[in-house]
C-alpha cells in the first residue's frame, strides 16, 4: 500500500499508478490520490477544521477553496458539530471519519485505505461503511485492505485474497464464496463417532477447533443424515462467508 | 543509492511545511513571546550588572556590552537546536506528522527542509525581540546591530541542521539530553561567550575555533553589536556557511534515511 502511495520505495518488479511511476512523478501521483493510514496521524495542533485546511494546503489547494471543501467534508462525515474541537477531543470513530474526510480534500481519484474500520465500535463501522458506499456510489476508486472479512464481503466489487505477499485468489465475494466454499456449511462437534460415521458415509470435512465443518450445496440433506445416522449433540447449519474461503485458503495455524 | 551528502531534490511545497509551524507558533504568539524577552533580561541582569560589576570591563569594552551579543547568539542556537531535536521529534515520531505529510505531494526532504526553515525563523524571532530590549539597555549600537536579524537565519538554519542530525539518529526522545548536556551547555560557556576566547589554553582556542559552531556565531554577532567589523568577519562567516550547507544536506538525508523504509 505504501508503495502505491509513493511513501515508500518499490522494493522489485514494476509498479505504475494512473499510469504514472512512482520513483520520477511522485509528486504528480500523490496530488490525485486520497489516503486513509492504518494509524491515526490526525495533526494534534490544530482543531477538525484546521486539520482539514492545513492539509489542504499540502495539495496546493487555494485558501478560499480549501475553507470551503474543509466545511464541505466536515459536513460529510458529521463533524460540523465538533468544527473548532481540537482533534485529541475526538472519540475513536470520530478521528477515522476526520481522516476519511482528509483524504478526500483534493477529490482524489483513487482513495486507498488501510485497514479504514479497525479498533471501532459497530455504529462507528457502520457510519464509515456507508460514508464509503455514498463515495463508491458516486463512481469513486477505492482500494482498501482489511482483515474484516465481512467488510471486505460487505464493500468489494472485486476482492483480492493475499497471503505472505503472494495473490491467492481473485474475484467477486460472492464468486469467492461459491467456488471455494460452497452454499453452505453444516458444524458438528468434534466426537470419534461422529468422525468415524463421516468416514463410513464417505462424506468429505474438516476440522475446525472443536467442531467438524460439513461444506455443502445443500445443508439441510447433509445435516438430516448426520442426525440420522451419527447422533451428534448438536448440528449447526449457516451460509458459507468469504472467511471460510479466507482460512480454507491461508489455512488455520496462526500467523506471525 | 543516495548517500549523506547527495543533493536532495527539493521544491517550493517545503515552505507549507514552514507555513504549518508558523501557525501553530502564532496562534500560541503569547506564550512564545515571553521567553525571549525574559530571558535577555535575565542575563542583563544576572551577569551583566551583576558579574559587570566586578568585572567592569574587558578589553575596553563594558562587561555588560561584551556579553550583549553572547546573549543573541545563545538565543539563535538554543531556539533553533530545540526546535529542531524536540520539537522535530515529538512531531516525527508521537504526532506521526511527517507521515501524514508525505501522503501529500510533500517529499520527505520538503518536510525536512520546511522544518530546518522554521527552526531557523525560531532564531530570527527570538533575536526580533531580544533586539530592543538590548537597545533600551543601550548595549548594542545602532543600525549595525541590526545585522544580527539575517545572521540569526544563518546561524538558526546551521543549528537547525546539526540539531536534525541529532534527531534522525536519537533512539528516543530521552537521549536527545546527550547533545543538549554535552555539547550545547559547554558550547554556549567557551566559545567568547561570557569570557574572551584568549582566556582558554592555546590548545582549547584552537578546538573552539574549529569545532564549536557558536564561537563563530558570536565572533560575527559580536562585530555587529560593537560596530568593530573587521576582514575577519569573511573568515568567520565562510566557516558558518560551509558549515550550514553540510549539515543542512547531511540532515536531510540522514532523516529520509531514517522515515522512508
Amino acid at each position: 500500500m505504501k508503495m502505491i502511495a509513493c511513501m515508500s520505495p518499490k522494493t522489485s518488479g514494476t509498479l505504475t499508478v494512473l499510469g504514472m511511476d512512482p520513483d520520477t512523478a511522485p509528486a504528480k501521483i500523490k496530488g490525485r490520490l486520497g489516503v486513509v493510514p492504518q494509524e491515526t496521524n490526525l495533526d494534534p495542533d490544530f482543531t477538525c477544521y484546521g486539520n482539514l485546511f492545513t492539509y489542504a494546503r499540502y495539495f496546493d489547494i487555494p485558501d478560499s477553496a480549501a475553507a470551503k471543501k474543509a466545511d464541505e467534508l466536515l459536513e460529510f462525515v458529521q463533524l460540523t458539530e465538533k468544527r473548532d474541537v481540537a482533534v485529541e477531543k475526538l472519540s475513536g470513530g470520530m478521528k477515522r471519519r476526520l481522516i476519511l474526510a482528509r483524504a478526500l480534500v483534493n477529490n482524489p481519484d483513487i482513495l486507498i485505505l488501510d485497514e479504514p474500520t479497525i479498533g471501532l465500535d459497530p455504529q462507528a463501522r457502520h457510519l464509515i461503511w456507508e460514508k464509503l458506499r455514498e463515495l463508491q456510489a458516486q463512481g469513486n476508486t477505492i482500494v482498501l485492505t482489511t482483515h474484516y472479512l465481512d467488510e471486505a464481503a460487505r464493500l468489494c466489487d472485486r476482492l483480492v485474497i493475499m497471503d505472505n505477499g503472494r495473490i491467492l485468489v481473485e474475484g467477486s465475494p460472492a464468486d469467492l464464496v461459491r467456488t471455494h466454499a460452497g452454499h453452505e456449511i453444516v458444524e458438528v462437534e468434534k466426537t470419534e463417532e461422529v468422525m468415524s460415521c463421516l468416514q463410513d458415509l464417505q462424506i468429505p470435512y474438516e476440522i475446525a477447533g472443536d467442531m467438524i465443518q460439513v461444506a455443502t450445496e445443500s445443508s439441510r440433506d447433509i445435516a438430516r443424515i448426520l442426525l440420522d445416522r451419527c447422533r451428534p449433540e448438536k448440528v449447526i447449519t449457516r451460509p458459507a462467508t468469504l472467511e471460510d474461503v479466507f482460512l480454507k485458503l491461508t489455512g488455520r495455524k496462526l500467523r506471525e | 543509492m543516495p548517500h549523506i551528502l547527495s543533493i536532495p531534490p527539493l521544491s517550493r511545497r517545503a515552505i507549507k511545511v514552514w507555513h504549518r509551524n508558523m501557525t501553530v507558533f502564532a496562534r500560541t504568539w503569547k506564550v512564545n513571546f515571553f521567553p525571549p524577552l525574559v530571558e535577555a533580561l535575565l542575563y542583563l541582569f544576572a551577569i551583566g550588572m551583576g558579574i559587570g560589576s566586578y568585572v567592569k570591563e574587558i578589553a575596553g569594552i563594558p562587561y555588560i556590552a561584551f556579553i550583549a551579543p553572547a546573549i543573541l547568539a545563545i538565543a539563535v542556537m538554543n531556539s533553533a537546536f530545540f526546535e529542531c531535536t524536540y520539537g522535530s521529534f515529538v512531531r516525527m515520531y508521537y504526532q506521526k506528522s511527517f507521515d501524514a505529510m508525505i501522503a501529500t505531494p510533500l517529499s520527505i526532504e520538503d518536510v525536512i527542509a520546511g522544518e530546518l526553515l522554521w527552526g531557523a525563523t525560531r532564531s530570527v524571532i527570538y533575536v526580533l525581540i531580544m533586539l530592543p530590549v538590548l537597545a533600551v539597555f543601550g548595549v548594542i549600537s545602532l543600525p549595525l546591530a541590526l545585522l544580527a536579524v539575517p545572521l540569526a537565519f544563518l546561524g538558526g538554519l546551521m543549528f537547525a541542521g546539526i540539531a536534525m542530525c541529532f534527531t534522525a539518529i536519537t533512539p528516543s526522545i530521552d537521549t536527545l539530553n546527550y547533545p543538549s548536556f554535552l555539547f550545547i551547555t559547554p558550547m554556549s560557556l567557551f566559545s567568547g561567550t561570557f569570557f574572551p576566547l584568549t582566556l582558554l589554553p592555546v590548545t582549547l582556542q584552537y578546538i573552539a575555533l574549529v569545532l564549536l559552531p557558536l564561537t563563530h556565531l558570536v565572533a560575527i554577532m559580536r562585530m555587529f553589536t560593537l560596530s568593530t567589523v573587521s576582514p575577519v568577519l569573511l573568515l568567520h562567516l565562510a566557516w558558518i556557511i560551509m558549515v550550514t550547507v553540510i549539515v543542512c544536506i547531511a540532515a536531510i538525508n540522514m532523516m529520509r534515511k531514517r522515515l522512508i523504509v
